[in-house]
């Protein structure tokens, strides 16, 4: 167990107020390049100035249309893409000044599930290696890495001799398993879940958010469940995060976020949600949003809703709203927020 | 009175001959379409949702067949030739894919393909079908409709794309609007957006609809009666009320289980264990016996038929009587 415990050094026992991951003002900013020479002719602003906290056993749900950056922070946060400005902490440590050696390392403790299960997987590889690769890399000997690799995939629903068989031998939600199962190999503190579930069909899903709730309490986990299913990330998570192209909009626990919305564009992202009741939906009252989500290259002045948001004002125009606490662990980025019980429905016909 | 069908499907089967055997998409199935209907058709990748529509509309593969009967508008469509078939595809049943860019063709304006669509079909002067294209575009909710008609797909927004393959479905007022998982690949507010528009356009042109998806937030808001697939077999066909409240079908039953709701009601969600069928070696008997959590012996020895309940409802499960005592098969 040395050589394991090695790997697995930095996760001592953590408080529960202490943050796992802490991440202040990040920025992602894609480079435009256009032309014979490719200068750069503008960028897209894939994030601006992200703030957020992870505590330890906590799912925080990231929730948000195309083109809003939930993915790209994902990616950052793990510095899949490097962030261009801002910094990430996984414990005392920067994430986005680590050398590569330390960065490798880190990453042990941080990792990710990706949503295409049919690309994320070496189709060239057992799948056993492809769990047990990552314990090879972090200097786990062959054999251990292998009764490990076995030990992870009967542990994700899969039997240990499935370790020989190549990835396309195995459906979507299996696959999925593969994915989770690799994602355990280092015995992470903290797995970032990129739209883990959103290529299944429906019947598997919720397999694939049983096991994942299951192994959270058993390895004691931390997740950032990206997803623009609300609903999935309702059952989910413990506090929600609404993005808006590159902004957080509204962070709130789940309950909250879902019964008392505040931001204009939380409220009618739910009220858009159809729901699996016929009686309801014929009664319910919705606020259709105009339009579509701009364009991140060239997004608009202030308030980045504020061209589909119903309640917009001059002041929306002209000045970016701030994330402002309203009550505790409540945060909001509006001028007029909504208040506890208000509806938009009712705002918008007020005037 | 109910007014005669539209669409009238009898024993449709559709098999595909494939290299590893062949592969049985639709086993029988037999449903109805009236006029200014809509029937969702739900079901998980592999349920032969998808391969019914392209069937109906004669756009399946070369190596497919296809038996029983279908009657549209009083015509049996089967036994018709390219050029009848060619004569009711755009004019009688229309079509609208889930993937707007791939179904649009990227070299020629929005404008343009919707002329092409309402020239093919009626004599009407360029000038004259540019006109209805633009006005078609307007009724869709495309913005300023006359200058987005000289616009090319990809100057086109995913929801906006959508818009345009519905105004041309719409283009020469089928009777018939088959749309295949129409909204997918769309954002959440634009899937609102689109679904509406869907909706008003359906009631504003009178044309009955076939919606197929799998998603059961979609059917409850817009089906007048759903028709649940699997393994390429419909398991319960009743009204929209009759299937989400008088639910009468296992698998059924178990879909609804396991999706998550918005409410967060649900405390925990019940999986449907194991994986669709495979339909190049279906098991044995029902085709969720294997997933079914009260499958009995009886369950593999035969496939059981798709009995007629009360009201419209009809399930395929042999317990039916049992495990839903409140549903009555009819004698």
């Amino acid at each position: 167990m040395t050589t394991s415990e090695a790997v697995v050094g930095a996760s001592t026992a953590m408080d529960a107020d202490v943050p796992v991951l802490r991440v202040r003002n990040l920025v992602k900013e894609f480079p435009i390049r256009a032309g014979v020479f490719r200068r750069q002719v503008g960028s897209v602003k894939a994030l601006s100035d992200v703030t957020l906290d992870v505590y330890p056993n906590e799912t925080l749900g990231i929730v948000g249309e195309s083109g809003c950056g939930k993915s790209t922070l994902g990616r950052s946060i793990l510095r899949l893409v490097e962030p261009t400005s801002g910094t990430v902490m996984y414990g005392d440590e920067d994430v986005t000044t680590a050398s590569r050696r330390r960065l490798r390392h880190l990453r042990a403790s941080m990792q990710m599930v990706f949503q295409d299960p049919y690309a994320s997987l070496n189709p060239r590889l057992p799948i056993g290696d492809t769990v047990s690769e990552p314990m090879r890399i972090h200097g786990i000997g062959k054999k251990e890495a292998r009764e490990r690799s076995g030990d992870l995939l009967e542990r994700v629903g899969l039997l240990a001799e499935h370790g020989n068989r190549y990835p396309h031998e195995f459906s979507g939600g299996q696959r999925q398993r593969i994915g989770i199962a690799r994602a355990l190999a280092l015995r992470p503190k903290l797995i970032v879940l990129d739209e883990p579930v959103s290529a299944l069909d429906v019947s598997i899903q919720a397999q694939v958010l049983n096991l994942l709730d299951e192994i959270q309490d058993e390895f004691q986990l931390s997740y950032m469940f990206i997803a623009h299913d609300l609903s999935v990330v309702r059952y989910t998570s413990d506090r929600v995060m609404v993005m808006y192209l590159g902004c957080v909009a509204e962070i709130a626990d789940s309950t909250t976020l879902y019964e008392a919305p505040a931001h204009p564009y939380t409220h009618s992202l739910l009220s858009a949600v159809p729901i699996a009741d016929p009686r309801r939906e014929r009664t319910r009252q919705r606020i259709l949003l105009q339009g579509d989500v701009p364009s991140p290259a060239n997004p608009p002045s202030g308030c980045r809703f504020h061209p589909r948001c119903p309640l917009a004002q001059d002041r929306c125009r002209t000045e970016t709203p701030q994330l402002v606490e309203i009550s505790p662990g409540h945060e909001v980025a509006c001028h007029f927020p909504l208040t506890e019980g208000e509806s938009l429905l009712q705002r918008v016909e007020a005037g | 009175m109910t007014p005669e069908p539209l669409l009238s499907v009898r024993d449709l089967n559709v098999s595909f001959r494939t290299p590893d055997g062949v592969v049985h998409a639709v086993i029988d199935a037999s449903f109805d379409i009236r006029p200014g209907e809509v029937l969702a058709v739900v079901g998980e990748s592999g349920s032969g949702k998808s391969v019914t529509a392209l069937a109906l509309m004669q756009l399946h593969p070369k190596n497919t067949d296809i038996t029983g009967s279908v009657t549209f508008d009083g015509r049996d469509v089967l036994s018709m030739s390219d050029d009848e078939m060619r004569s009711i595809r755009g004019q009688d049943i229309a079509m609208i894919f889930q993937d707007p860019m791939t179904a649009l063709n990227p070299v020629f304006s929005v404008g343009h393909q919707i002329v092409e669509v309402i020239r093919l079909h009626s004599s009407v002067t360029k000038q004259g079908a540019w006109e209805r294209a633009v006005d078609l575009l307007n009724l869709v909710g495309v913005p300023d409709p006359k200058a987005r008609a000289t616009q090319y797909p990809h100057e086109y927004s995913g929801g906006m794309r959508q818009r345009a393959m519905i105004a041309m479905a719409i283009a020469n007022d089928p009777k018939l609007l088959i749309a295949d998982e129409p909204t997918t690949a769309l954002d959440v507010t634009v899937q609102a957006q689109v679904m509406e528009v869907l909706r008003d356009v359906q009631q504003e042109t009178g044309s009955a609809m076939m919606l197929i998806t799998h998603d059961l937030g979609v059917v409850a808001g817009s089906a007048d009666r759903v028709q649940v697939m699997y393994g390429g077999r419909v398991m319960e066909t009743g009204t929209v009320d009759e299937i989400f409240y008088e639910t009468s079908n296992p698998y059924t039953t178990a879909l609804l289980d396991s999706i998550p709701d918005l409410d967060g009601k649900k405390e925990e969600l019940h999986p449907i264990p194991g994986n669709p069928p495979s339909l190049l070696k279906p098991p044995s008997g029902c085709p969720f016996r294997p997933r079914c959590a009260h499958a009995v012996d009886a369950c593999a020895e035969s496939v059981p038929q798709l009995e007629e309940l009360v009201g419209t409802h009809a399930s395929r499960c042999h317990r039916v009587a049992e495990l839903y005592p409140s549903s009555e098969v009819m004698v």
